[in-house]
């Protein structure tokens, strides 16, 4: 935090103020509520940790986080779906720090439920337009030299909920069907060249699955031999079952359901394969009724993380707002932040690494004066894309597309502190 | 792994000679990391490498698959029915098949949006003609049915060959995927009901799909370079008089999403809103806090609940629901909610507090005819003391 040295100070005194008051007051932060006469009883009175011993090494040989990091959990959307097995939980973006997404937290969503696959009897195959269809056995492609990568992960589907109004509270169930993580594997591109793909003739390859589902996607060729990847790694360990142990595809800046999980065959064809997740979902619907179809690439798009929907401000004065851009077109190149529902903007700060696909992290200084405020961010990517308001979307989409709703969001900032979701003309 | 390299640079094929510059460059990448821990042996890796990296580098790995294993997984038909397999079925014998492995889940006629999405409804004869469902167009659109998006018959056939019975997928021959393809066409009053689907006029029945025409590729979102239709402003300043709320949570769903007090950090700038009261209470008190000269906006109730009460009971809770997961009773059951069976708070009101020895019984041997015309599956698999923990929890009720 930049803030001025005598600020800060005014600002912590401030904060102690308020807080030796509020030891008789209801609604106090509970640290500062034990505040007596001689100081804090948190540095009075040793605590047990202090004076004891701890717990040895390796004493969770799989690490945990904190129980006191409990409240952050992948979760589901009440009535968005009706069954866990093809359903959606989402991660709680309010609490992350910085761009990786912890592997126990990415975002999940299954059409057939997940499995835990034995990776020595996973195959993969690629056929098709190929001299030598071949397969592949994890052990294989695990020799292979690799590349690790980091990308973000989105949901065709992801603030689908809100292309007509406000329907969810946080931006855990606005924007939380996103992550983004280190994968390592084999770009796609050598396995089609060790095959003999017949670049006349390819111009798509269809990604199969090994689930139940054995979901399908079509890959455009311009993708397929450019940076897709056949991934086994996710943040330094294996993928998590949930996101496709052993295999996975990795498609950067494409919709999420491309990724297909449990990867069992890549095969290489002339035309589009109109599965039932390109005919039946994952088609956005317009106001003539036509609906898109192979609705891929995820556009620019930001969101505050924090302060953000279902979250209460501790007190007036400083706050740092952060949150998170990331367009499938390419890098973030600038991120705007307003605090009066978009009458003016301030330019964020980004933070390192900016990366191709992947989030990135913005941070801004702002003084709440305890008045009604809305945040918002808008985000220009590499491109020159500029993030699109809702009515800017609306105008040419609709409100019933369901999918690739990119809209700028809005966090209303009530005098009680409470921060709750809302749209703004 | 390079000396693996070095071993398969002989058998180097030309063919991939083409890109070995794409590769060399990755090869580099992963040579630099080794590098970088600096150790003399990942010096000597790098002299070889450089030497062989225009090696193929999958040469060698991997091997051909045989005509048995493509047959065994090449399943896909595309639009153009390519990759169909010969065969036939009619719409009564589609029939049968819907009935025995599909309505239960579906409805006896595809309606079923009770559970899932209704697969038919909402098309017409005209659309037949135009081959454009007119329900799309209009603002008040129902919920989408399959057969109103449908544009692909191959899509249909496809995807009930690899996905369905959810529950057991690939489970069906080759002729039950046409005639169950037949009856949902019939449902939808495509084809007749004395229709015959094979793979000799499955062309002709897409020419009569009420949604053939319904789809679009003009969009900037699929091929790399396409350029995106809704475009942001880049103005900074004064770039509108007012900010109008246009839409705003209601005040009855504050609490829908579960307590947001619970699922917010209990440290840093921010707390979680405490859903569990409605913001007037809440204003209330904060207000009260404000006027005692306190400047804090948070609230040390919900916290202090969060860390004690709530960890408690969750404690006690949540582990027969994992079991309950765990077991994929919460595919056909949720906790509030009815979905292919009753809710489990449903149960509980049922059969009440002393219940737990029957539920157990229930629940082992499956049964039929209390909630409803579907019935549950036997759950003998389960482990006698997972069921009569799960058991135990339905007859406490304390969910
Ligand atoms: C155990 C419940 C269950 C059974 C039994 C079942 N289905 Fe399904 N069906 C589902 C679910 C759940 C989905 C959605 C899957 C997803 O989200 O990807 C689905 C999706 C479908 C769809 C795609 C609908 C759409 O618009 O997306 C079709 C078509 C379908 N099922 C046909 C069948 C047929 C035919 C049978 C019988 C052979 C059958 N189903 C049996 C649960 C079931
Ligand atoms: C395939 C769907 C399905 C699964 C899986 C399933 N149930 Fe059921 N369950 C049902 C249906 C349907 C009913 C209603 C049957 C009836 O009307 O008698 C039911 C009824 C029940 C009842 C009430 C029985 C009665 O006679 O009133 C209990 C208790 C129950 N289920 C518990 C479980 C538990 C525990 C599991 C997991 C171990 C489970 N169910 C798994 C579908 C399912």
């Amino acid at each position: 935090m930049t803030l001025p040295r005598d600020d800060r100070r005014s600002f912590l005194r401030k904060a102690f103020l308020a807080a030796s008051a509020a030891s008789v007051a209801a609604s106090a932060p509970r640290a500062f509520a034990q505040m007596s006469a001689e100081g804090d009883p948190a540095i009075l009175n040793l605590p047990a940790h202090t004076k004891g011993l701890g717990q040895p090494v390796a004493a969770r040989p799989y690490g945990l986080p904190s129980k006191y990091e409990e409240n952050l959990q992948r979760r589901e959307s009440p009535g968005l779906t009706r069954v866990g097995a093809a359903g959606v939980s989402f991660a709680p973006l309010q609490g992350f720090f910085g761009i990786i997404t912890p592997s126990g937290l990415h975002f999940e969503r299954h059409h057939q439920g997940w499995w835990d696959i034995d990776p020595a009897q996973h195959r993969f195959m690629i056929n098709g337009l190929v001299k030598n269809p071949k397969v592949y056995t994890m052990d294989d492609l695990m020799r292979m030299p690799s590349v690790s990568r980091m990308h973000f992960i989105e949901c065709g589907a992801n603030t689908g909920m809100e292309w007509g109004n406000v329907a969810v509270p946080t931006v855990q169930y606005t924007h939380g069907m996103l992550s983004c993580c280190e994968f390592t594997g084999v770009p796609l591109k050598w396995l089609l060249d060790d095959c003999g793909i017949d670049l006349k003739k390819a111009k798509f390859v269809l990604a199969e699955g090994a689930d139940g589902s054995s979901m399908t996607r079509t890959i455009n060729l311009a993708n397929a031999l450019d940076d897709v990847m056949v991934a086994y790694g996710m943040n330094g360990e294996m993928l998590r079952p949930e996101n496709g142990y052993p295999l996975r595809l990795v498609v950067p800046g494409v919709q999420g359901v491309s990724w297909v999980k449990y990867l069992r065959r890549i095969e290489v064809g002339d035309m589009p394969y109109a599965a039932k997740d390109e005919t039946l979902h994952y088609v956005d619907l317009m106001p003539d009724g036509q609906h898109r179809q192979y609705t891929s690439i995820q556009e620019l798009k930001s969101v505050i993380t924090s302060p953000s929907g279902g979250q209460v401000l501790l007190d007036k004065g400083f706050f740092n707002v952060t949150g998170i851009a990331w367009s499938g077109r390419g890098k973030i190149r600038k991120v705007d932040v307003s605090v009066d529902g978009g009458k003016n903007w301030r330019t964020a700060r980004l933070e390192t690494p900016l990366l191709d696909k992947c989030l990135t992290r913005f941070n801004i200084d702002w003084t709440w004066d305890g008045k009604d405020a809305i945040l918002q961010s808008r985000a220009t990517d590499s491109t020159g894309h500029i993030q699109p308001s809702s009515m800017d979307l609306r105008k040419v989409r609709g409100t019933r597309s369901i999918y690739h709703n990119n809209a700028v969001q809005s966090w209303l900032v009530s005098a009680n502190g409470e921060v709750s979701n809302v749209q703004v003309a | 792994m390079f000396r693996l390299l070095n071993a398969h640079s002989t058998g180097y094929d030309e063919r991939l000679r083409r890109c070995a510059t794409a590769r060399v460059r990755q090869v580099h990448v992963a040579v630099a990391r080794l590098a970088s821990i600096s150790s003399r042996a990942a010096l000597c890796a790098l002299s070889t490498v450089t030497l062989v990296s225009a090696a193929p580098i999958a040469a060698n790995l991997g091997r051909a698959a045989t005509p048995a294993e493509i047959r065994a997984w090449d399943i896909d038909v595309r639009p153009d029915f390519k990759g169909l397999p010969p065969g036939s079925g009619s719409v009564s014998k589609g029939q049968d098949v819907w009935e025995a492995k599909c309505e239960s889940c579906h409805g006896a006629f595809g309606e079923s949006n009770e559970v899932f999405t209704p697969v038919i409804g909402h098309t017409t004869a005209a659309d037949i003609k135009t081959g454009h469902v007119a329900a799309l167009r209009g603002e008040t659109v129902p919920q989408r049915t399959t057969l109103m998006k449908l544009s692909q018959l191959s899509t249909l056939w496809d995807y009930i060959n690899r996905a369905m019975p959810w529950n057991a997928p690939k489970t069906l021959t080759t002729d039950e995927v046409y005639a169950v393809t037949a009856f949902i066409l019939n449902l939808g009053d495509i084809v007749p009901a004395d229709f015959v689907l094979s793979d000799k006029n499955i062309a002709e029945t897409q020419n009569k799909l009420p949604n053939r025409n319904g789809i679009t590729l003009k969009h900037g979102m699929w091929n790399v370079g396409d350029k995106p239709d809704a475009q942001g402003s880049g103005c900074m300043k004064d770039c509108k008089k007012a900010a109008a709320i246009i839409s705003r949570m209601p005040d009855y769903a504050r609490n829908a999403h579960g307590n947001l007090a619970e699922q917010n950090r209990i440290v840093g700038a921010i707390r979680g809103a405490d859903t569990s009261r409605s913001a007037a209470t809440e204003l209330a008190l904060l207000t009260k806090g404000a006027s005692s000269g306190n400047g804090s906006m948070a609230n040390a109730s919900s916290s202090e609940r969060r860390g004690e009460t709530a960890a408690a009971a969750n404690a006690a809770n949540t582990a027969p629901l994992k079991l309950a997961q765990k077991h994929a009773c919460t595919a056909c059951h949720g906790v509030n909610n009815k979905l292919i069976g009753p809710s489990f708070t449903d149960i509980h009101n049922k059969y009440g507090a002393n219940s737990a020895t029957t539920l157990a019984a229930k629940i082992k041997a499956g049964g039929s005819g209390i909630w409803g015309s579907i019935a549950m599956p036997p759950q003998a698999h389960v482990p006698e003391p997972e069921i009569k923990a799960i058991a135990e929890w339905l007859a406490a009720g304390k969910f």
